[in-house]
């Protein structure tokens, strides 16, 4: 009998991966503050749900985006039947407008080279298809998000090459290691085609410091391959340095725009992952044109790309919407670290995205990947708390985890929190080392200072009033 | 270059085709009825635009569904937030209940089969990425929708053999030409993974026959391969014979528990039955468990809105509205279809005999210059730039008889579509008279030339006859 495909019975989407264990964990406990307090609390998915307050006011008050409004309704045939691959115009316009405006307008986006795709994820899977042939490589700096394994490489054959990065050096992408790389799949026979950077950082929350984008920059120019900047948390940097896009330091040093394309989407930016909302942004004409045609297997809902762009051409929006958002992710960032320090936990100074990247070295048994995960189980078993283990990002060495922070309530991080304070004094004693066991001693102050400071945190300013907290979407549970 | 992959390089994407032209040319002067009267007319566009006032009325009378809101609450952070590629559940109850109802509810569909995809486009070429790659041959029969090209072969390196069929037998698909395509593939030294059908038919207008569909099921099970039935159009049929889908075949003939029907997979859009294509609503309906896995999997490379989802849930779950859209849909495409047919009529233009789809297929044959695709391109391009119509020649379709080309119907107002039938009356019109006047000259010659053979002839009898006395 005739076989499927192989790229359907194989296991290139990654899904076997024992990740997934995590997962499943919460899946089957999930936390919720009154039906089930003793769940697994997610921390492990990187939504951003500290501004829907914020964008709900809004649609209130402008319900023509919704088409809703009689005004509305008159032009519902003609955006149900834009099916269009450029994309509207004003979708486009006002989507170029936002990436600029996030990159403080050092950079103009031009509305023509916008193009949709559906996610991120059809992005990348679009940008692959377009650079690389089956067997052709990606250069990509480790610790990295593991969808690009299945986005770059399942349907379009191609292979990726890690450039590794070190705590030494902050995870920071080195001359060095991406010679190294390259070199790598030379002798490994494959043809490299280009570089994709996450820059601000998936997992590390970090963003590249200019030299070392210049030096990005350089390199691709030598080795004549792609850059593929993948900016889909541009908008949640929230303190210095500033961000620097690659699209404002292609202006700087002399470098061939045919190699330079942006991933982009409002997944993570605006916390709208469920509308499907990715962007190709090329300054190669051919990719453009190609990118437009391929875009047919993953547009944006003409609805959505309505209400996205009466969304953002309205410029008072605009400007207060990334003002907030950075405000909410400083606010929660900030907290969130200093109660971890307060138990002796670290982690990788960052300054944008929706998770930090947690330094539990200390914690591991031994300098192992089996260490790591032992821990992992510990903290999904135990603590019950869903965070992604370093080695799941391919990371070069163990005991480090991403943790999301901004996907959950006040209340939600605060049991997160106390979990995991209980968790290190409970266990201080055979993990933690001796200088940290000295602060065991100062536990009941603490959670007593603990509680004052959370007061400071908690003040009105800004905290949006939380709402019930559902751990799973209730329109899954819903069956009208 | 070298730079850039053989994607981007090749022309796989079929945009490159001289159908395309006739995008152009309405691109560059569009027929507007105030601003551009004498601009060209669309008719190649296969949208149903009949129906947006039942659309309307029915948002109006439910802002909630558009508007975020679910009994007046605002879940606007759960639709931002959901991502599932499982997708809405309320939407693929409401989705199956529809495709049922639209089979006269002789077939009832499982949400658990069903997967979401950003657009038929997507659903297609999903499904070829599941079931074939480079090497392997999907066969399809002429004519059919020049889209195919690009969403069967493009990005999965597949190929397509096409199974020839021809006006002899109103284009219906025969078990030798089922078995000659076979052939072909095997010939060609690549392996037949199944068989596409587009069922209504694009371009034809026409639903299969039972005797068709059970050829399909013989052939499948025979050569133990793949059946896909693109049913876009199943809502458009409107008049008899009743629409009878693939799973209704199946059912009937007791298939459930037998190997084929692991094989048989559909494919479903709201593109063209609700006149959405904008919202990019497709979906993949297969009874195979491992085809719905790894299809789902992939669907995360064009989900659909949940903005859209959830409006559409509320939309399809309203049975009132359903039953009444899907009568008045049938009775207005019926009413269109008949001013074209009448319309064509009248400029002496006979089509198809069609009971569904947006389009008819026209027998332009009598008007070609001689039986050749050259001369069909050239009856195009006067269509396109003279009388002012772009409508889509059968070449485009890979269709092996010059002359059918497919004309849309529902995409325009009514008195366009009588505008647009008067242009053509008046084309034919011109053409027989420079026929009938090329026709006359020729005659003239023909009757001199065999006049003056005769006075030879004749005269050379009557000397032979002289010369022998």
């Amino acid at each position: 009998m005739v076989s499927m495909s192989k790229i359907a019975t194989g296991n290139g989407h990654g899904e076997n991966s024992p990740y997934f264990d995590g997962w499943k964990a919460y899946e089957t406990n999930p936390f919720h503050p009154i039906d089930r307090p003793d769940g697994v609390i997610q921390m492990g998915l990187a939504e951003n749900q500290l501004c829907f307050e914020f964008i709900k006011k809004w649609l209130m008050e402008h319900p023509e985006a919704s088409l809703c409004t009689a005004e509305g309704v008159n032009r519902f045939k003609e955006t149900a039947l834009f099916q269009d691959y450029h994309g509207m115009p004003e979708f486009r316009q006002a989507v170029a407008k936002f990436m600029g405006k996030v990159r403080g307008d050092r950079v103009k986006f031009d509305p023509d080279r916008i193009v949709m795709s559906g996610g991120a994820t059809g992005a990348h899977e679009m940008v692959a298809f377009c650079l690389a042939d089956p067997g052709e490589a990606l250069l990509v700096p480790t610790p990295y998000y593991p969808g690009f394994d299945r986005d770059l490489r399942w349907r379009t054959g191609v292979e990726l090459v890690p450039v590794i990065c070190e705590s030494s050096h902050n995870f920071q992408i080195t001359r060095t290691a991406m010679e190294a790389a390259y070199e790598k799949a030379q002798e490994a026979n494959l043809k490299v085609k280009g570089l994709l950077i996450t820059n601000p950082s998936n997992p590390l929350g970090t963003t590249m410091d200019r030299e070392t984008l210049k030096s990005i920059v350089k390199f691709i120019n030598e080795k004549n391959i792609h850059l593929i900047g993948d900016e889909i948390y541009a908008a949640t940097v929230f303190k210095d340095p500033e961000f620097v896009s690659i699209s404002e330091v292609i202006q700087e040093v002399e470098c061939n725009h045919d190699l330079i394309h942006i991933v982009y989407s409002l997944s993570k930016d605006m916390g709208f992952p469920g509308f499907r909302v990715g962007i190709v942004y090329s300054y190669n004409d051919a990719v453009v044109n190609c990118a437009r045609k391929m875009s047919s297997y993953g547009l944006v809902s003409s609805q959505t790309q309505h209400l996205i762009a009466t969304m953002l051409n309205d410029d008072d929006f605009l400007h207060n919407f990334i003002m907030e958002s950075k405000e909410q992710l400083f606010k929660r960032h900030k907290y969130f670290t200093w109660s971890l320090s307060q138990v002796g936990i670290g982690s990788l100074k960052s300054n944008g995205g929706l998770f930090i990247w947690m330094d539990l070295r200390k914690l591991l048994k031994e300098k192992t990947f089996d260490a790591e995960m032992d821990l992992w189980r510990v903290i999904i078993n135990e603590v019950k708390l869903n965070v992604s283990p370093g080695s799941s990002f391919h990371c070069h060495e163990p005991g480090w985890f991403r943790v999301c922070f901004a996907n959950m309530e006040d209340n939600t991080m605060e049991v997160a929190l106390s979990r995991i304070r209980s968790f290190i004094l409970k266990n201080n004693e055979s993990i933690i080392p001796r200088k940290l066991c000295r602060r065991s001693s100062l536990k009941l102050s603490l959670s007593r200072s603990l509680s004052r400071r959370m007061d400071d945190f908690m003040s009105p300013a800004g905290i949006m009033s939380p709402h019930s907290p559902l751990p799973q979407s209730p329109l899954v549970r819903a069956r009208t | 270059m070298g730079l850039l992959s053989r994607k981007v390089t090749c022309n796989s994407h079929g945009q490159d085709s001289s159908y395309f032209l006739g995008w152009q040319e309405y691109e560059k002067n569009p027929y507007d009825e105030v601003k551009n009267p004498k601009g060209i007319i669309q008719m190649g566009l296969a949208e149903n635009q009949l129906c947006f006032d039942l659309l309307e009325s029915w948002l109006a009378k439910n802002p909630d569904a558009v508007s975020f809101k679910r009994e007046e609450q605002s879940i606007f952070k759960e639709l931002a937030l959901f991502q599932d590629y499982h997708g809405l559940p309320a939407f693929k109850k409401a989705l199956v209940d529809f495709m049922a109802e639209i089979r006269g509810n002789k077939v009832s569909f499982d949400t658990d089969h069903l997967v979401l995809t950003a657009g038929a486009t997507s659903a297609n070429e999903t499904l070829m990425f599941c079931l074939a790659e480079k090497g392997d041959a999907i066969l399809l029969p002429t004519p059919y929708y020049p889209g195919f090209d690009r969403d069967l072969k493009w990005r999965t390196g597949a190929e397509i053999v096409p199974i020839q069929c021809s006006s002899s037998n109103g284009f219906q698909i025969t078990e030798s030409a089922l078995e000659a395509a076979y052939q072909e593939a095997q010939r060609k030294n690549l392996r037949v993974k199944g068989v596409l059908v587009t069922n209504p038919s694009n371009p034809l207008g026409t639903t299969m026959s039972r005797n068709e569909l059970d050829l399909l099921v013989n052939f499948v099970t025979d050569k133990e391969i793949h059946l896909i039935s693109d049913e876009i159009y199943s809502g458009t049929v409107f008049s008899s014979p009743a629409f009878v889908s693939i799973m209704e075949v199946l059912k009937d003939r007791k298939l459930e528990n037998t190997q084929v029907w692991e094989r048989v997979h559909v494919v479903y859009s709201l593109s063209k039955d609700l006149g959405l294509p904008g919202f990019r609503v497709g979906a993949i309906y297969s009874n195979d468990p491992i085809v719905v896995a790894s299809a789902t999997k992939m669907s995360s490379f064009g989900l659909v809105s949940s903005q859209t989802q959830y409006l559409l849930s509320a939309m399809l779950s309203d049975k009132k509205f359903t039953k009444e859209y899907i009568s008045k849909n049938h009775k207005r495409l019926q009413k269109r279809q008949n001013k074209l047919v009448s319309g064509l009529e009248k400029a002496g233009i006979s089509c198809l005999e069609s009971n569904a789809g947006l389009f008819c297929w026209v027998d332009m044959r009598h008007l070609l210059s001689s039986n050749t695709f050259e001369a069909e391109m050239e009856l195009w391009k006067r269509i396109v730039y003279d009388v002012k119509l772009n409508i889509s020649p059968g070449s485009s379709c890979h269709c092996t008889e010059p002359g059918w080309f497919r004309v849309c119907f529902a995409n325009m107002s009514e008195d366009t579509l009588k505008l647009a039938m008067q242009r053509l009356k008046s084309f034919v019109s011109s053409i027989t008279i420079d026929n009938q006047t090329h026709q006359d000259l020729k005659n003239m010659r023909k009757k001199n030339r065999t006049k003056w053979v005769f006075r030879l002839s004749f005269q050379s009898f009557h000397d032979r006859e002289q010369g022998e006395r």
